[in-house]
């Protein structure tokens, strides 16, 4: 596979190390009333689709970006290929 | 031997007389011949034995797909097994054997397996040697490889080189007949990045095999002024000899080339193959199509082949198969041959067409509407036994017939991605379906368009089309005039009523199995592949399969595309282990990384240990010791005395920076650095996200705003990925950087109660206790000047430091503290003493971060603050981790000091059953403690801190041990931490 890397273009999927679904961004609230429940959901509770995934890879062997790649689980088709910091800041994770 | 069956007009090189040896025997050969047209020519039909019966079988092909005519080729390290002989480039000296026979191949002492071919049936083994099951290990298995084997390996090293190489390019076209020629003048003229790559080491693919003309020249002269001019073109990348092997996802293939496999040896610093992977921005597969053979009985006897084989042998390689032969034939295709070794001078003993209709195609006989329907021959077609349209018997004489049930597209690269392929009844066969890999189209045969003329057309359409696409303004060239004759099939598949009607050559699966296969019950065509093994091993079933799935689809009463066909998967042709190794063998099998005391260390005589990809010094042996243990001893001892320094450089080295250092260490430590003052060190302990302990290891406030973390060794790289993730998806707006320094830094611990007065000989600041006590951190300089980092760390429960200088002065520093040391007997101490040490101070390590422990269970719950959010406090604290029986880690010794207390033991209690069930606890890390005389280790047992004094038994059942033990402390030296201290 290659990895349109935002800021490097195009890189080989061997240089990335693979972690998985983009919602470990949403981090839960530790000081909610629900907060247990919600760190459940958070560590253990995935989707699994046939189609359009977020996920997230680290370009390990490479600039050690945090990517936010979009990739279509059934075709391997990437759409999109985004900074997981953007998309930290955007979800509302600045402090 | 003479070539008997050598006649005029190849594209052979007469003046190039090659030697070789087949069976040791010697034969001769011309220049571009593979070793298969070679024996040919010297009337060799037979060159090999079938895989199950043993049956005498010649090859059935010319090219890559062949099943039958598999050979080892050269001897000794180079020695190649299961190779085609239908491939394999003739050179001087080729030494070839034949494979699967006892005794001789005319004599293959298994051949008596062919009588027993009633009771080695479909699915024999699985039905046969059924009990009992500790027979098959020991007396069934050996004796099935013995017999049903293939070819044999030297276990000798492989004295070659194999590379791995990347290449990139705007269009990759893959095969160079007529139709990818064509597409690579249009691509190469258009000034776009191509590769060319084909299998063969001639290249023009079936123009080299057929007498047709393009335009005023032979289409294999065409071909060869083609691939001139191409070959002038810098943007164009012949690989001959090279065979694309897969499509993967984005427009990545998988090449190999075969560099000097028609060598004898390979030139000096050439590799004999080169596994490439190519990133095509396009890909147009030309990878032509297959001819597959007809169902009647003993259709596998030497001397029977696919038409157009015979037609490449005649053509091509200027060799008869026999000097009379006959074709069987449902297709148009099928007179070529005829006519082609007509005008040769080859007798046609007839052509049998299937069809009422068939045309007369020269001057022979045709029967139409006959089939044959038997052949005689012990090792060679002699005989061939034919019904005609009236029902009447005639028996051929001759010794080899062409078959012809049409053509195949080759859609195979069509369908790595999990395309499908689409039935196309004008050809009778699949055809590439919509799906194809992202970028791919095809062209010529491989579409199922089987005329020169559309291979021309469609070749240089589909490559101008993707090359626009590109932004390249490509010109198509005027056509040619060539052959464009429409195909004219009557699917045909076997001859009615016959049994041992082979359909897999390679895999000894005749009509009669699929058919018992069907009554059996299997109905996909997955599990009818399975069940029989048709279309598996080296050729995949390329000329087999479609024949199983026809038989399939008339006894379930299904159409061909109802039945479908197994998945194509990757590799096209078999590909070695060499080269998909390439390089990355023995030491090389990984990068060895080594410490800044390395070269230091060998001139110690250090034993060396991989730690990851590390080479660490496990001890140092000195002169008179006999075993490790008392190199070992000696190390913790000296060190426990005086003094000993140990090179920890492989602890993995973060540096933190930023004015929200500290608030980072926060989130990533379960305990707190907020408060850590500036010149101090903590100990920091990491939790996942799941509340499981991840690592631990230690932080320096450098500065206000400047932390060195250290990680532990095997966790470097995954603490750091960690680390990062937390700073750039959870927050992505604190102020704080990471860089990894592990291979920046040489950092050593020196040890013992001496280590202050070794290193005030060496640091140039004040290291005494009041100026820098226990847990003090420090930028200094050392040897006058040289800048480096202090730590008061201690692993070993001793007084210790670990000192760190930029890595260049690495070596220089080791020497320096030796020889400041010397009046101490100052005493390098390896890994193995590390590891006692730490285990007789109750320090947790790697065995206890076993990646299935919480804090809790480590003895540290307290240390996962509550006052704030870390990874993994929030799950820390659910109930399941949080029992009150729940394993804590203790100290174990043994009642009767001389006992043995083995690492991975299970503890049980003193009295009652030693199972699963009543399990207490279990042992982590275990050692003899040279400063206690006895055994020790540390484990978990459940409710342990409450259980210190308790006696119990330590079960291994695997080394047969069972020792009675007592629980202690897991601080087994100095428990109030009172020579750290000191």
């Amino acid at each position: 596979m290659i990895i349109n890397h935002p800021l490097l273009g195009p890189r080989d999927a061997s240089e990335f190390t693979y972690l998985g679904d983009a919602k470990l961004i949403d981090r839960p609230d530790w000081q909610s009333d629900t907060a247990a429940q919600d760190f459940y959901e958070y560590g253990y509770l995935r989707t699994n689709p046939a189609g359009e995934h977020r996920e997230l890879w680290f370009h390990e062997a490479g600039d050690r970006s945090w990517l936010v790649v979009t990739r279509n689980t059934l075709t391997h088709e990437i759409s999109a290929v985004e900074m997981a910091r953007d998309v930290a800041r955007a979800q509302g994770r600045s402090k | 031997m003479t070539q008997i069956n050598r006649i005029t007009n190849g594209q052979t090189n007469p003046d190039q007389r090659l030697e070789f040896t087949f069976d040791g025997k010697t034969f001769y050969g011309q220049g571009g011949d593979t070793l298969a047209s070679a024996l040919l020519a010297n009337g060799q039909r037979l060159m090999g034995r079938s895989f199950k019966y043993h049956r005498p079988r010649g090859p059935l092909t010319a090219g890559s797909e062949e099943p039958n005519a598999l050979v080892e080729l050269r001897t000794g390290g180079r020695q190649e097994p299961n190779t085609r002989a239908t491939t394999a480039e003739l050179y001087d000296g080729l030494t070839a054997r034949s494979q699967n026979r006892l005794g001789s191949l005319k004599f293959d002492l298994l051949s008596i397996n062919d009588r027993l071919s009633n009771f080695l049936t479909a699915g024999f083994y699985y039905k046969t040697f059924m009990w009992p099951a500790a027979f098959w290990e020991k007396l069934y298995e050996p004796i099935i490889r013995h017999a049903a084997g293939l070819g044999s390996l030297s276990k000798i090293d492989d004295p070659d080189l194999y590379d791995k190489g990347f290449l990139h390019c705007d269009q990759l076209i893959i095969g160079a007949g007529p139709a990818g020629l064509s597409a690579a003048l249009v691509a190469g003229r258009s000034g776009a990045q191509v590769i060319l790559a084909d299998e063969d080491f001639r290249m023009g693919g079936r123009l080299n095999s057929e007498t047709f003309a393009i335009g005023d020249q032979s289409g294999a002269d065409w071909a060869t002024a083609t691939v001139a001019e191409l070959a002038t073109m810098p943007n164009v990348r012949l690989l001959p000899r090279t065979t694309v092997i897969g499509a993967f996802d984005h427009g990545i293939f998988s090449a190999v080339e075969r560099v000097s496999d028609h060598l004898a040896v390979p030139a000096t610093g050439k590799p004999r193959q080169i596994l490439w992977r190519i990133y095509a921005k396009s890909s147009l597969l030309c990878a032509g199509a297959t001819e597959r053979p007809i169902g009647f009985e003993n259709n596998d006897r030497p001397g029977i082949m696919l038409a157009s084989a015979m037609r490449t042998y005649g053509n091509r390689f200027g060799v008869a198969a026999d000097k009379r032969v006959a074709i069987f034939t449902n297709n148009d295709d099928g007179h070529r041959t005829a006519a082609d070794l007509h005008a040769k001078g080859v007798k046609i003993a007839a052509v049998v067409d299937t069809r009422p209709d068939a045309p007369r195609s020269g001057d022979y006989e045709v029967l139409a509407g006959a089939q044959v329907i038997d052949t005689k021959g012990r090792l060679g077609l002699t005989f061939a036994e034919v019904r005609e349209a009236d029902g009447s018997a005639r028996t051929l004489e001759v010794g080899a017939l062409g078959m012809s049930g049409g053509w195949n597209p080759n859609v195979h690269m069509t369908c790595h991605q999990r395309g499908c392929p689409v039935w196309n009844d004008t050809i009778a066969a699949f055809a590439p379906g919509k799906n194809l890999p992202v970028g791919m189209a095809v062209a010529g045969a491989a579409t199922g368009a089987f005329s020169t003329a559309a291979a021309l057309s469609t070749g240089a359409k589909a490559a101008a089309a993707q090359l626009r696409h590109l932004g390249f303004q490509p010109k198509p060239p005027r056509q040619p005039k060539t052959e464009d004759t429409p195909t004219n099939v009557t699917p045909f598949w076997y001859v009615q009523g016959c049994n041992r009607a082979w359909l897999d050559q390679q895999n000894d699966v005749t009509v009669k199995d699929v058919k018992l296969a069907h009554q059996e019950g299997f109905r996909s065509v997955e599990h009818l592949k399975r069940y029989t093994t048709l279309g598996m091993a080296t050729d995949q079933g390329k000329t087999s399969n479609m024949g199983g799935l026809a038989i399939m689809a008339e006894l379930a009463g299904k159409s061909i595309p109802d039945v479908g066909t197994t998945i194509f998967r990757p590799p096209y042709t078999p590909t070695s282990m060499g080269v998909l190794a390439g390089r990355s063998v023995g030491r090389d099998f990984h990068p060895t990384r080594l410490t800044p005391t390395h070269k230091w260390a060998e001139e110690q005589d250090a034993v060396f240990v991989e730690v990851g990809n590390w080479l660490r010094a496990q001890w140092f042996p000195k002169s008179g010791e006999t075993h490790w243990r008392e190199s070992v001893d000696r190390e913790v001892i000296a060190t426990r005395n005086s003094v000993g320094v140990c090179d920890v450089t492989t602890l993995g080295k973060v540096d933190v920076q930023g004015a929200d250092a500290a608030d980072f260490l926060n989130k990533i430590y379960c305990n707190g650095f907020a408060k850590l003052a500036v010149g101090k060190v903590r100990y920091g302990l990491m939790l996942r996200e799941d509340g499981i302990a991840m690592d631990d290891g230690t932080a320096a406030r450098m500065a206000e705003d400047h932390f060195v973390v250290t990680t532990t060794t095997a966790n470097a790289l995954p603490v750091y990925r960690h680390m990062e993730f937390v700073r750039q998806c959870l927050y992505p707006d604190m102020d704080v950087q990471l860089i990894s320094t592990t291979e920046a830094w040489a950092q050593y611990a020196v040890a013992g109660p001496n280590s202050r007065k070794l290193l005030e000989k060496i640091v140039d600041q004040d290291i005494s206790n009041d100026a820098f006590p226990f847990m003090a951190c420090a930028d200094i300089t050392v040897c006058g000047g040289l800048r480096a980092r202090l730590f008061r760390i201690s692993f070993s429960g001793e007084l210790a430091y670990e000192i760190a200088v930029p890595t260049a002065y690495g070596d220089a520093l080791i020497r320096r503290i030796m020889d400041a040391g010397a009046e101490f007997d100052v005493t390098p101490y390896g890994t193995e003493a590390l590891g006692v040490m730490r285990i007789e101070k109750g320090h947790a390590a790697g065995n206890e971060l076993n990646g299935t422990t919480t804090a809790q269970n480590l003895g540290m719950g307290r240390m996962v603050s509550k006052k704030k959010d870390s990874i993994g406090s929030t799950l820390s604290e659910r109930e399941g981790l949080n029992r009150p029986n729940d394993l804590r880690q203790i100290g174990i010794k043994p009642v009767n000091p001389a006992d043995p207390v083995p690492a991975g033991g299970h503890l049980m209690n003193a009295t009652g059953p030693v199972d699963a069930a009543h399990d207490q606890g279990y042992v982590t890390s275990a050692a003899y403690s040279p400063s206690l005389g006895h055994m020790i280790a540390l484990g978990f047992l459940k409710d342990g801190a409450n259980q210190i004094g308790k006696r119990m038994r330590l079960v291994s059942p695997l080394t047969g041990v069972e020792t009675e033990i007592e629980i202690a402390s897991a601080h087994f030296i100095d428990p109030e931490g009172n020579r750290l201290r000191a």
